[in-house]
């Protein structure tokens, strides 16, 4: 167990498997996103009450779902970084950021485009849309602070400590349309019940959410491996890597 | 399908304008942020490689390193 | 585990913890303010404020829309099924507007109870049907009126 903890914290090692893993989850995401977005924008019937404008529920939630998984993501790997001091886990933090940051951007434009014809209004301060904002404002501040400190080691420490903070919106983003009378309706899916929609309207929104997960997975493995290649280019594995092929 | 024809898939009985450009920033947005990424490894692996050819001629004409790295000289942004 | 990162792994803890408590009180004490509106009861206890601009929601009651004929001004009451409170609104609806379905209205508290609304939004439940499911549940409900009435209740 230790010794698998200690190699997954091994650059080089991990560079491999990211390399040999990274086809399968951008065909594998590809296929599911694509899936899903056709089957709920052609396919699926309409809602009896807000018509078709409830088709933008086929990316909305996948982004708005991602943005929360990769800030509770990005907060375990803060804890590994502080705790173990493991070099992967600040790559990863630094990796995905601007992955986090669009996938917010997306979910709350979607959501404010879909809010125009359902509810009346593109935006109101309602807990759930002001704490996804923040979800946003935290992203953009972890990209900011790790840009502002030149030094690797403080920037990983400073950074960690500011996505730790921060993971307390998750909770309150999640909970904010239970705990508060909200504009915003309550989750579609919930563990521990069954979807509040029938089959052929969850299964293409899965599809999707999953897809969406698959490409996530692709886009943090080549993201890190670009932070590898950059911090570790002083050592001898990544100089034959650059070089091969290379007379 | 639940669409009677092309026209009809567009229209959305109305809200094709609002599904529309959410599909389209969503997929505009997601494409670009892989298609940057992918270019980012690149420009990041010709960079290193820049540095090494550097380095080895410098080696040669002075026998010793004439370039260091620091986390400042190849800047991510 | 090594004694510095267990030490570490405290400190983290602690820190969160910290942190946790820090929001969770604030957001306690706010947690009037948070909430987007009153619902009817509050209002009708008296607990919202009048002659401010606040929000009120809840739920259109059923054959209480009344639409002016000459003009795009409108009445109805809004209830969370045990108080009501009538609003006055003149505007354009939102679509999916109509009764029986959420709404949240922003204006003011007359000195009559009245709410003046200057916007009126709709809010909708979680709950996605195609409507041909959407028409067989009506038809059902409209055989046994009690069954539909609890079922729709909690959703708005």
């Amino acid at each position: 167990m230790w010794q698998f903890f200690h190699k997954l914290g091994s650059p080089k090692w991990f560079y491999g498997i990211a390399t040999r893993l990274m086809p399968w989850l951008l065909v594998v995401g590809a296929a599911l996103l694509l899936a899903g977005v056709v089957w709920g924008l052609a396919f699926a019937p309409k809602d009896y009450l807000q018509g078709n404008s409830y088709r933008i529920i086929f990316i909305h939630v996948p982004t708005a779902f991602l943005a929360q998984s990769v800030y509770i993501m990005m907060a375990v790997a803060a804890v590994v970084t502080l705790v173990w001091r493991m070099k992967l886990a600040d790559v990863f933090v630094k990796a995905v950021a601007p992955v986090g940051l669009v996938l917010t951007f997306l979910a709350l434009f979607t959501g404010a485009v879909w809010g125009k014809p359902t509810w009346g209004t593109w935006w109101i301060w309602d807990a759930r849309l002001t704490s996804m904002l923040i979800l946003l404002f935290l992203y953009g501040g972890v990209i900011a602070l790790d840009r502002a400190i030149n030094d690797e080691k403080s920037a990983a420490r400073a950074v960690s400590v500011l996505v730790l903070v921060g993971v307390v919106n998750i909770p309150i983003i999640k909970y904010s349309v239970e705990w508060w009378n909200t504009l915003h309706q309550p989750a579609t899916f919930k563990l521990t019940e069954k979807p509040s929609m029938p089959a052929e309207m969850w299964v293409p929104l899965l599809l999707s959410v999953l897809g969406l997960y698959f490409i996530f997975g692709w886009l943090a493995c080549l993201r890190m491996q670009t932070e590898i290649i950059f911090r570790e280019q002083r050592t001898r594995w990544v100089k034959d890597l650059v070089m091969a092929g290379r007379p | 399908m639940a669409f009677e024809s092309l026209s009809a898939f567009i229209a959305m009985e109305g809200h094709g304008p609002y599904v529309w450009t959410c599909y389209g920033v969503f997929v505009v947005l997601l494409a670009g942020l892989m298609l940057w990424s992918q270019r980012r490894r690149r420009t990041t692996m010709e960079a290193c490689r820049r540095n090494y050819e550097r380095e080895a001629q410098g080696q040669q004409r002075t026998a010793r390193p004439a370039a260091t790295f620091t986390r400042v000289e190849v800047s991510q942004d | 585990m090594h004694p510095i990162r267990k030490k570490r792994l405290t400190i983290v803890l602690f820190l969160l913890a910290g942190i946790g408590v820090a929001v969770a009180l604030t957001t306690y004490a706010l947690r009037q303010n948070i909430n987007l509106f009153y619902d009817p009861s509050q209002i009708a206890a008296g607990e919202a404020p009048r002659d401010v601009r606040i929000r009120a929601g809840g739920m259109v009651e059923e054959g209480s829309v009344i639409r002016d004929p000459d003009s795009l001004k409108v009445e109805f009451r809004v209830t969370d099924f045990n108080s009501s409170v009538p609003v006055e609104y003149t505007g354009i609806l939102p679509d999916l507007f109509a009764e029986g379905q959420g709404v949240v209205a922003m204006g003011k508290l007359d000195g009559q109870g009245r709410f003046v609304a200057d916007q009126v939004l709709a809010k909708h439940d979680e709950n996605y049907m195609p409507p041909e499911v959407a028409d067989a549940l009506e038809k059902a409900s409209k055989a046994q009126p009690k069954a539909g009435e609890t079922a729709q209740s909690p959703s708005y």
